[in-house]
């Protein structure tokens, strides 16, 4: 069995954005899906910070400081794209309005619940940001992760010992070994990586999970 | 005459009290008034509330102002970045206190302070440590979170173009919080970088309308 890589991840995700959609790619692991959306299907990327309509980083020396993503690094603008107040911006996604968002995450419960913003150490200073508003405001929230931690425990947990993010609100994971939805019946794999059996799946992971 | 427009960032920042609630614009550096901040730190008013998506960065602007001692407590969603060792030192000595905000609820407190909305319910938050305590409702079929505004003293906050009126447009994502604080504020106070006639703003494309702005002052770019 071969593990995907970060961009594997990520090009798998782009491949359920559909031609259309309004997404939010959150910091970090999720930012990569934007590289490997196809020529030509047009995606509106949302920013929190507000901006709809983001384009790929500007090519060096064309930094705009006031052109920024919610990760704070300098973007562009797409022909078409707008800007917006915080409290705009938030409602689009508290109120509906978008597609998808891709969320990190630290473990997702296999009744879909996210706890993605704090480790809850004690000498750990919290910061949120929109996490919480991403994880309920989307139609539907995916989260893209390692499957194991560094120690090896799954992050696909009965329960998830983190504080929450947002409860019951995962749709699908992305992991670096396989594609799995989030049912009222329980987990689904749609997808796995060559070499691995479902069986060996469910044993890495300890929860209860049937293919789709 | 109506003429919002003041000649430096001193007068600007005239009569701040102790013990005010501030917001500050700004998300990372874009829209952050440095100027403002700079001077409400020269002004010298202590015991402050700041509002702010951050807890500043580096050394200046909001990690200045926090330097001074001069803030009693924050109220952001973000406040741990990897160069926010101003905040992180006070808050692990106990120096400041921290109301930690999603970022949403946070610009919803603050448009529902300038909308007159007494209170909201929002699913945001709910089942979470920072719902710990809140009112609770299911409305909708859905889990949702009372939630209340936040109303200020003063907001500091960063435009493009102003006018004597007060009227604002604001440049790119550095616009982020600055049309609702102005909204949420009792004394409203603008940067701009340029200032035009009146008239002279495509009223289609006013951002914020002057009856939000109390003092605009002009700063470089």
């Amino acid at each position: 069995m071969k593990k995907l890589d970060r961009n594997q991840m990520a090009a798998r995700v782009a491949r359920d954005i559909p031609e259309g959609a309004v997404v939010n790619l959150g910091i970090g692991l999720p930012t990569l899906v934007a590289n490997h959306l196809p020529q030509g299907r047009e995606v509106l990327l949302h920013s929190e910070n507000g901006v709809l309509g983001m384009g790929p980083a500007p090519a060096a020396g064309h930094e705009d400081w006031d052109l920024i993503n919610a990760g704070k690094q300098p973007v562009t603008l797409l022909p078409g794209g707008s800007f917006f107040h915080h409290a705009d911006s938030f409602a689009m996604m508290r109120g509906g309005h978008l597609d998808f968002c891709v969320l990190g995450a630290f473990q997702v419960s296999v009744s879909g619940d996210l706890a993605n913003w704090h480790t809850g150490a004690p000498d750990a200073i919290p910061a949120v940001g929109g996490a919480m508003d991403l994880a309920i405001g989307a139609k539907k929230t995916f989260v893209m992760m390692e499957h194991l931690t560094k120690s090896g425990e799954s992050k696909i947990v009965p329960v998830c010992t983190y504080p929450l993010t947002g409860v019951g609100c995962v749709s699908r994971i992305y992991t670096d070994l396989a594609t799995i939805d989030i049912t009222p019946q329980g987990l689904r794999v749609l997808d796995m990586v060559e070499g691995l059996s479902l069986e060996e799946l469910v044993r890495l992971s300890g929860v209860p999970m049937q293919q789709a | 005459m109506i003429d919002k427009i003041c000649t430096s960032v001193q007068a600007a920042l005239a009569g701040i009290a102790d013990g005010a609630t501030v917001m500050i614009g700004g998300f990372g550096g874009a829209g952050q008034p440095g100027e403002l901040i700079d001077a409400l730190i020269e002004q010298g008013a202590r015991d402050l509330v700041v509002v702010n998506n951050n807890a500043g960065n580096g050394e200046t602007g909001l990690a200045a102002l926090l330097k001074t001692g001069r803030v009693r407590k924050i109220i952001c969603s973000f406040p741990r970045q990897v160069d926010s060792q101003v905040f992180d030192g006070l808050y692990r000595a106990g120096k400041i206190e921290l109301e930690l905000v999603p970022q949403g609820n946070l610009a919803e407190r603050i448009r529902a302070a300038g909308a007159g909305i007494g209170a909201f319910f929002t699913p945001t938050g709910y089942g979470t440590p920072l719902a710990d305590g809140k009112e609770t409702r299911e409305i909708g079929g859905r889990m949702q979170v009372l939630e209340y505004p936040i109303h200020a003293d003063v907001a500091l906050i960063k435009a493009e173009r102003g006018d004597r009126w007060g009227n604002l447009t604001y440049r790119m994502t550095a616009r982020n919080f600055g049309p609702i604080m102005a909204a949420a504020a009792k004394l409203t106070i603008a940067s701009v970088h340029e200032i035009v006639p009146l008239g002279e703003m495509d009223p289609e494309s006013v951002v914020t309308p002057g009856l939000y702005v109390q003092r605009v002052v002009k700063v470089p770019r």
